[in-house]
């Protein structure tokens, strides 16, 4: 049934007479559907998003099983573990399932899903059941891909790019190849569906005062995420439509014999996919920038110039697609290689303002910090290497080798995994009202951490040796077994970091300890409704006249400095701390 | 630090010459400096490990004149980046260090400084137009096929390679891992004509520092002045299929007295491409 | 003026791509996302101007500046799970055959009827 929705009331946490409380209060969930049922139906956004985030979490560590795979049968250099078939299939499939399956989703449909609407004060997303029919096509879109492994001829196996023509009917014949493109299909429209829905509400359902440049900065980041979305995506859908009409329908889009070319499929693809990686790297931006000021106790510095760095960074993130295709001999090498290290402009910008957001604060080490520090290093390693690849003479000596698989799982991991499980640190205790385990917590940061640098430190060493990128097997009488010994005991380690993270999990079930409002202290909107936030999110809001609402609520005292200078530190209040921060 | 105290330690970050990082006085002997060295410490050891073989960071220094251009390109990058790079984690690390939470007062709540945020956006695109203006340079040198001595048509095909010299009608081919061997004049320019008969393939040898896609319908040119003698690595690096990872072959460079006996001797007759693949079918895995 | 502005940078990328890479596929993509930035973009502009400030763009509103009803939220509808099976079975029609396709059709065309409905009456069908 619909809801018709009023807003809550107002500020000072007081609540006002029954004319001004939301209609939605008068018990229409004890009607509502229960179970199982209410579960399909719901269109709320919380349990959409919620659904998304273990959907792809399950699949974050499916995908991290064949990666385990992938190091075992690299551990030797002539390993017969699984045959050239498997092998090709696991890394296609590894590589489909994170960016696909997980990254994307569990950032745009999971954590925004759940948090824009609440961090701007509305009862939920403009569209609620398009919201949940974007849920239903990404479930059913990774039953699709998964099922791939079981029809004739398996998995597909020719990467995460399925170039042409090696993607084409006579090279890669099967069903398997086909419901990988259904799959992608299915979910593609998933995320553009979410970003038409993001881009409403963001621009719709603001709560009074909260105008455009008072909105966090996640928000703004699934914004300009969502415009990305919207311009990527539907290339993508079409090139797969233009491939599966090539495999079944006797076109010759990408083929030579036809007059095709598949020098179009890279074009197409990587139109898309370049704004994909940053479409899967700003939402994790978003959340550094959500927890780093938090736990500094200092409001973000720059905001308005981070804004503006997200947009150059969407922006640039759409014209550099061919540095992807820089060996292909086919495009403009200048023009791509120039706004390829642009791009490092922003970025860098962006990160001289999380280091001046930690300049001078009082930083708490939390988990949650903890994972955002760590993605401030491991990104920055990333992100140089990206520079380097962004020269077509270095390029082409590092393309398809071990550097690249270095570079992007060094940019990947510090974005999608250290950022991303900062974020679940962060929110788990808004999501659940209860709190993660600090301890382990800490545990599974350091293992990965450390596991991190041994498993990708010597793939950038085996790259820049020589050793080609999805490749089974590899010569013995080179050196390169040592450097892929080490990078699989890594790999392990990380593992057993997440073996952690899942222990965590269980215990915050089996033994909570419960999270008040916000246990924090942080500075955003969605920090002042309960923990979990009640069915339309708010039953009461504070002023909006910053962009820390919920923090010039609990500190009038000490509001952001108007004009900001390291200088003038008139300290703010001297009691500051009536909440106490749960560092554990 | 006494409050409101000078900013050189807040080091405006990117200048060159920044020289040491902001470390500061031990401002708190309770929290010992080793702690820090530890911290770096452990961070710089699997750096070290990764390949920083100063000065070559881990790349080849190459055979041919190419090479050797990518080569310092790679260094002055890598430099660039140790630096920049540096003072970054340099920043970082300081910041997590020195302001740890020593108690619950709150800090100044500083939200942004103009004059720094300019700054620190208008010199990095100083850098990326420098590093910018050296990659076209070196790009131009590499990519330049002025004609040379010596022309080869490489074939890739699923899954081996054909080398095709058609001053003389050489052809040298193999499969899987058969290795076939490209032999070329020592100090003398080779044209390449790189051409795929399937799907696209990856010419690449490592000690070139080179590598460019064979594709279908669409021939690369590349040149390449091989400058010592010796034989180089090289494999498939662009997955085509199956046995993508057996793709290999290697390039022998030989003085120029030897390559001509070498060219000149054809025997009669080859196998065709359709005939080196039913050669892999028959065979199976594992060649 | 985010839009247009979109539309805006787009359209320069676009023109400078096309006369130093004379390449069609990536000229016509950045064409369209100038379209996709101007398109809307004018639409705001032209409609911003001759609309009052709304609550939430003002500096200075108070939640009494929003009360009333904000919009229609479709509570639990069965519908959106109805259209993503179909969605599946239609896309499995064309991998497996197209006897699966039909009845994603079938379910297909009962969920617009049920949505419609829905939303016509504000409640569940």
């Amino acid at each position: 049934m619909t809801d018709v929705i009023t807003p809550p009331a107002t500020s000072g946490g007081i609540d006002l007479p029954d004319e001004h409380a939301p209609v939605a209060a008068h018990g229409h969930e004890e009607h509502g559907p229960s179970g199982l049922l209410k579960w399909l139906t719901s269109t709320d956004h919380k349990v959409i998003g919620m659904s998304y985030m273990i959907t792809s979490l399950v699949l974050f560590y499916v995908a991290g099983i064949m990666a385990l795979i992938i190091r075992l049968q690299l551990a030797s250099p002539n390993s017969s573990l699984v045959d050239f078939q498997q092998y090709n299939q696991l890394f296609t499939m590894h590589g489909s399932l994170m960016l696909y399956l997980f990254a994307g989703p569990f950032a745009f449909g999971g954590l925004a899903n759940y948090i824009v609407p609440l961090q701007i004060g509305a009862p939920d997303m403009a569209f609620p059941r398009l919201n949940a029919l974007s849920y239903w096509l990404y479930l059913t879109g990774s039953i699709a891909m998964m099922s791939s492994f079981l029809v004739a001829g398996g998995a597909p196996s020719f990467g995460w790019v399925s170039y042409a023509p090696l993607s084409n009917a006579t090279n890669s014949p099967g069903a398997g190849g086909d419901m990988w493109i259904m799959a992608i299909a299915l979910t593609g429209f998933s995320a553009i569906f979410t970003g038409v829905n993001l881009v409403a509400t963001i621009f719709y359902l603001r709560a009074p005062g909260m105008t455009m440049f008072r909105m966090p900065i996640f928000t703004w980041n699934m914004l300009v995420t969502a415009l990305l979305i919207l311009i990527a995506f539907p290339v993508l859908t079409s090139a797969l439509i233009m491939l599966f009409c090539d495999r079944h329908f006797g076109t010759h889009i990408y083929s030579v014999v036809g007059g095709g070319s598949p020098i179009l499929w890279q074009n197409l693809f990587w139109f898309f996919g370049h704004p994909e990686v940053y479409i899967l790297a700003l939402p994790y931006f978003g959340i550094v920038t959500e927890v780093l000021p938090v736990f500094s106790r200092k409001p973000v510095f720059g905001y308005k110039g981070m804004v503006f760095a997200t947009m150059a960074i969407a922006a640039l993130s759409t014209g550099v697609w061919a540095h992807h295709m820089f060996t292909t001999g086919a495009v403009l090498l200048p023009f791509f290689s120039l706004l390829t290290l642009l791009i490092a402009v922003p970025t860098g910008i962006k990160f001289f303002n999380w280091i001046g957001t930690m300049w001078r604060g009082q930083l708490q080490m939390t988990t949650a910090m903890l994972f955002c520090i760590g993605f401030l290093f491991v990104f920055l390693i990333g992100g140089i290497t990206g520079v380097m690849l962004g020269s077509p003479p270095i390029d082409f000596f590092v393309h398809d080798t071990y550097f690249v698989v270095a570079h992007f799982h060094n940019v990947l991991i510090g974005t999608a995994v250290f950022a991303g499980f900062a974020g679940i640190y962060y929110w788990y205790p808004k999501m659940f009202g209860r709190m993660l385990d600090e301890r382990l917590g800490k545990w599974h940061f350091w293992l990965l951490f450390i596991g991190f640098w041994i498993t990708f430190m010597p793939q950038y060493v085996l790259g820049l040796k020589g050793m080609p990128r999805r490749v089974a097997v590899y010569p013995d009488n080179l050196g390169w077994q040592i450097y892929n010994q080490i990078s699989t005991v890594g790999a392990f380690i990380i593992a057993a970091s997440f073996a952690i993270m899942l222990w965590n999990l269980w215990i915050s079930w089996r033994r909570p300890v419960l999270a008040g409002d916000n246990p924090w202290d942080a500075h955003t909107l969605e920090w002042f409704t309960t923990s979990p936030p009640p069915h339309h999110n708010y039953t009461h809001l504070p002023p909006i006249r910053s962009e820390r609402p919920t923090w010039d609520a609990n500190h009038p005292d000490a509001p952001a400095l108007e004009h900001g200078h390291p200088r003038q530190s008139p300290n703010g209040s001297r009691k500051g701390g009536e909440r106490k921060v749960g560092t554990h | 630090m006494p409050a409101g105290g000078p900013s050189t330690s807040v080091a405006p970050v990117d200048t060159p010459t920044a020289g040491t990082p902001p470390d500061g006085p031990n401002l708190n002997p309770r929290r010992p400096r080793s702690h820090r060295w530890a911290i770096a410490a452990s961070l710089a050891v699997p750096l070290v490990l990764a390949g920083c073989q100063v000065p070559s960071f881990g790349a080849y220094k190459g055979v041919t004149k190419q090479a050797n251009d990518s080569f310092k390109l790679w260094q002055g990058f890598f430099i660039g980046s140790l630096i920049l790079g540096g003072i970054v984690i340099a920043l970082i690390v300081w910041a997590v260090l020195r302001y740890r939470r020593r108690s619950d007062e709150i800090p100044g709540q500083t939200q942004y400084h103009t004059l720094f945020e300019i700054t620190y956006t208008v010199i990095p695109v100083i850098i990326v137009l420098v590093l910018f203006a050296f990659t076209v340079v070196t790009e131009n040198e590499v990519t330049a096929t002025p004609k040379g001595n010596v022309a080869i048509q490489v074939t890739a095909f699923q899954w081996g390679w054909q080398f095709y010299y058609p001053a003389t009608g050489k052809a040298v081919q193999g499969v899987l891992s058969e290795d076939p061997q490209m032999v070329v004049p020592t100090g003398e320019t080779v044209n390449i004509t790189l051409k795929s008969a399937d799907v696209i393939h990856g010419f690449y040898v490592p000690e070139f520092n080179f590598s460019q896609y064979a594709q279908p319908g669409y021939d690369n040119h590349f040149n390449f002045t091989p400058l010592h003698n010796g034989t180089f690595r090289g494999q498939c690096t662009q997955l085509c299929g199956l046995y993508h990872s057996l793709m290999v072959f290697s390039v022998k460079s030989v003085p120029p007295a030897q390559f001509q006996a070498w060219v000149h001797q054809v025997p009669a007759g080859h196998a065709s491409l359709n005939q080196l693949k039913a050669q892999i079918a028959a065979k199976g895995p594992g060649a | 003026m985010l839009l247009l502005g979109v539309g805006v940078f787009f359209g320069l990328i676009g023109t400078i791509y096309w006369f130093t890479a004379y390449e069609d596929g990536g000229t016509m993509m950045l064409v369209g996302t100038c379209l996709l930035g101007l398109l809307p973009g004018s639409y705001y502009f032209y409609w911003h101007r001759r609309m009052p400030v709304r609550p939430e763009d003002r500096d200075d509103a108070t939640m009494e500046d929003g009360a009333g009803t904000i919009d229609s939220f479709p509570g639990s509808s069965i519908w959106p799970f109805v259209i993503g099976m179909s969605a599946f079975l239609i896309t499995m029609g064309l991998v497996f055959g197209f006897w699966l396709a039909l009845p994603g059709v079938g379910l297909l065309l009962t969920a617009l009827a049920g949505v419609t409905a829905e939303s016509r009456r504000g409640g569940t069908v």
